[in-house]
């Protein structure tokens, strides 16, 4: 008798667990759902061409995203022009001339630290470092260079997977024709590699686009009503200018950076698109 | 090459701005005024300097944040690997990837004008900005990575284990609560590290919602300031460089550096000792 | 191909027409004296001495793990690339050690070649397969004289007729076979003096395989050639000499007609009569 009882619970325990589990994630997707909705709620009503094309302002009906935006894609331009050849350049040392040294583990240890590091602190690097030392000013470069160190290990975990992941077969066949280990590397590997490596970018991007502590912590302003002329410029960003409409009062800011959310949003959907199109455009040519 | 050196530069570029500054703070606060220290206003007028309120700003915040992941990461991660089919799998793994890809911007405004005033209708005394809210919010977008990093802790648990489970008769929840969990029992510790660290260093949720007013206290349901958002509102003000004031954030700023190392670091470590297990 | 233990008498007299090709006069090409060869702590090669001989066909037989396949690449310092290894003893080709400090390892591989156990064509057209060994050593001028020397190698692999009109499709739709012969076209657009064959019929079906060994028994007009098989019926058919290692040793080498009739070693004899391996 003992043993069906227990059966009995086992039986169902078992069910309850599993129902946990999918309640669970039902409620993590319910939690998604809700975020999307109230944005959309909120802000949908001002999304309109003025919005996209004119600047902040005292008046939450007048404020505008533009300096934003194009702040926003000119220093995120520009980290990946500073991080992927970086990023990529040393995950091609690690991976193809690096050895089992100890300076090599130093390094890949190193690395997965500052994956783990808090944007912030790469926000206080980029004030002692940039912005003051190498006096770059609160300016679209020293943004550009702190995102970059951010998003760096990113990009060399990315690219370290994708070498490894080309068959060892190409190599070898580079190498018995009399290529030396440079000319094998970029004409086969990395060639073999790119929709990973693209990956990678793509993540990267993503960060990027989103951060905010980083850029107020070097000094990006929050009221800027002008357009970056230069890398030399003060400049704001996207999630920046969200953050400072949530931080008043008045409710015609509320909507302002909901509207602010939905354009940072089409954004990052914009550009992972893209990416996972051109990435997947190059698999399929590569596989004939 | 260069390359793979500059990331070296960059932790020793890290280190060195941030000792920079708080050695020449420490010059002037001896060490165990901050540390200990249960007053933090060093932009008023009457200047203190104990770190602690922000401390238990971020912790507070922080194991609320942990109160939901965890419970809710491990679940999630025990009914993926041992239950779901692959219908199922497919929508949600998509759908964790982009919990966890969200700005964090945007989980600031939803804790602070959708959870808040939703837990309002629930907690009548609870002020506009709080622990709460920013916490459970905090714990929603932490839940994809404990629960992935799990996943994988619990997949790389050999496959004889369950088997020999099943063998004797055990039903999945036995099999999953009593012989693979406790074997990816490292695994799952590193994870949970992990998200720890994640939630001290997250800035912008607590930024949003969680107040600008360092106050010494274990209540979720007032303003608290955490080492984060202190560092955003010393920056977005107009503090003159090499004042004390600018060296507040460096110091501080070398606090949440050292705990997440530290933590990095054990979690790091749990994760190799995981590895040789079953490797 | 069944897998009965060949007897004595069919060996012989596959090996019999291998004996009436003489090999004796011909000059020594490779010369390895006292070789030896390690993985880490761990000696894969013990003191191989051999000398092979220009345009003949020398096949390297034995039970697998007897570390033909090391030998074979150790003729061409592939064994570079895997971390750890260490060589002692001499290997000249041409007179010239290729072990000694400051050799040119990029330049030895033009001239001694490789094709590989399992076909491993670029993921890129037929055309650029063959013509990539031309670009990276930068052996052709123009372009027509690229095409020139891309169409020559396809023909010397018996391959140009039936990609002729598909060279810029990629290598990759081609059959088992075919893709082993680009690679064996591949391999002599750089014109090497030595082509090293490590089992390179070993994937493929009888049909394909046959093709293969006739296009060795053309090549070898023009080649060295040195393959690596664990088929000693292939051995019989294809070789002039043959080698036979056993556990990190070279046990007797001689013409293959000889090594499969009348072996000097009591190991080769038990070997080839199917008693072991």
């Amino acid at each position: 008798m003992r043993a069906a009882r227990t059966s009995v619970w086992a039986a169902f325990s078992d069910r309850l667990l599993q129902g946990l589990g999918l309640l669970v994630l039902a409620l993590a997707l319910a939690a998604l759902g809700a975020l999307l909705v109230d944005v959309l709620v909120d802000g949908a009503g001002r999304l309109s061409w003025q919005f996209l094309t004119s600047y902040p302002s005292r008046r939450p009906e007048l404020s505008g995203i533009l300096p934003a935006l194009v702040g926003t894609i000119f220093v995120v331009g520009l980290t990946a022009v500073i991080a992927v050849p970086l990023g990529v350049g040393a995950a091609v040392y690690l991976e193809e001339y690096g050895t089992q040294s100890r300076l090599a583990r130093l390094v890949e240890i190193n690395i997965a630290n500052l994956a783990g590091v808090p944007s912030i602190i790469y926000g206080l690097l980029g004030l002692g470092l940039f912005v003051r030392m190498m006096a770059m000013g609160r300016s679209v470069l020293a943004g550009a260079a702190t995102l970059a160190l951010l998003v760096l290990p990113v990009v060399i975990l990315s690219t370290r997977e994708a070498l490894r992941a080309v068959p060892k077969s190409l190599r070898e066949g580079s190498y018995a024709l009399g290529a030396t280990r440079w000319q094998t590397i970029w004409r086969q590997v990395l060639p073999s590699a790119l929709p990973g490596i693209l990956t990678g970018l793509i993540l990267a991007l993503s960060r990027a686009i989103g951060e905010t502590a980083p850029l107020i912590t070097i000094g990006a302003l929050t009221y800027v009503p002008f357009l970056p002329a230069d890398i030399w410029s003060p400049f704001t960003a996207l999630p920046i200018q969200i953050f400072n409409w949530v931080s008043r009062p008045q409710a015609g800011f509320t909507e302002a950076a909901a509207a602010g959310i939905l354009v940072l949003l089409a954004l990052l959907l914009a550009t992972n698109a893209t990416a996972i199109l051109i990435r997947d455009r190059l698999q399929k040519r590569r596989n004939a | 090459m260069l390359c793979a050196a500059l990331s070296i530069v960059v932790t020793a570029g890290i280190v060195f701005v941030l000792l920079f500054e708080t050695i020449a703070f420490f010059r002037e606060v001896p060490i165990t005024e901050f540390l200990f220290g249960t007053e933090w206003t060093p932009l008023f007028l009457n200047k203190s300097y104990g770190v602690l309120p922000l401390v238990t700003g971020t912790l507070l915040v922080s194991v609320i944040a942990m109160l939901v992941a965890l419970p809710a990461g491990l679940l999630s991660a025990i009914y993926l690997s041992e239950y779901a089919p692959s219908g199922v799998r497919r929508i949600v793994k998509p759908v964790l990837e982009i919990l966890a890809g969200v700005p964090t911007v945007v989980y600031g405004y939803f804790a602070l004008l959708f959870v808040t005033p939703l837990l309002q209708q629930v907690i009548p005394g609870l002020a506009a900005f709080n622990a709460l809210g920013p916490g459970i919010v905090m714990g929603i977008m932490i839940l994809p990575l404990v629960s992935s990093l799990s996943e994988d802790a619990l997949y790389s648990v050999p496959n004889g284990l369950r088997e020999g489970a099943y063998a004797l008769g055990a039903t999945r929840m036995q099999a999953a609560l009593r012989v693979v969990v406790p074997a990816a029992f490292s695994g799952i510790s590193a994870a949970a590290i992990l998200a720890v660290s994640r939630a001290i260093g997250e800035t912008m949720i607590v930024a949003i919602a969680a107040g600008q007013q360092p106050r010494l206290t274990l209540n979720p349901l007032v303003p608290v300031e955490t080492m984060t958002t202190y560092i955003v509102q010393v920056s977005l003000g107009d503090t003159p460089t090499g004042t004390i004031e600018y060296r507040t954030i460096f110091a501080v700023g070398m606090l949440l550096f050292a705990s997440t190392l530290a933590l990095n670091l054990a979690s790091h470590w749990l994760r190799g000792r995981f590895r040789e297990e079953y490797a | 191909m069944t897998s009965q233990t060949p007897s004595l008498p069919s060996l012989r007299s596959l090996a019999t027409d291998a004996g009436r090709r003489a090999t004796g006069g011909r000059p020594i090409q490779i010369e390895v004296t006292g070789l030896n060869f390690y993985y880490g702590q761990k000696q894969a090669l013990a003191d191989i001495t051999i000398a092979m001989r220009a345009n003949v066909v020398t096949a390297f037989i034995g039970p697998s793990g007897c570390g033909k396949s090391t030998f074979l690449r150790a003729l061409n310092r592939m064994n570079d690339i895997i971390p750890g290894t260490r060589v002692e003893g001499q290997v000249r080709i041409a007179g010239q050690d290729i072990y000694a400090p400051g050799t040119d390892v990029v330049a030895l591989r033009r001239r001694v070649g490789m094709v590989f156990q399992k076909s491993n064509p670029f993921p890129k057209s037929i055309f650029e397969n063959v013509a990539y060994g031309l670009r990276v050593n930068a052996l052709t001028g123009s372009r027509a004289e690229m095409a020139a020397r891309v169409e020559e190698s396809l023909i010397a692999a018996a391959l140009w007729d039936e990609v002729k009109d598909r060279l810029h499709e990629s290598a990759l739709a081609l059959s088992g076979g075919q893709q082993q012969r680009l690679c064996i076209a591949r391999a002599l657009a750089i014109r090497p003096e030595i082509l090293l064959m490590d089992e390179p019929a070993s994937a493929l079906d009888p049909i394909a395989t046959q093709r293969i060994e006739e296009l060795i028994y053309q090549l070898k007009e023009r080649y060295t050639i040195v393959i690596v098989t664990h088929n000693m019926q292939q051995a019989a058919r294809v070789s002039d000499d043959t080698a036979f290692f056993w556990l990190g040793t070279l046990v007797e080498f001689g013409p293959t007609d000889r090594l499969f009739t009348a072996p000097r070693e009591k190991l080769t004899e038990d070997y080839v009569t199917g008693r072991f391996g």
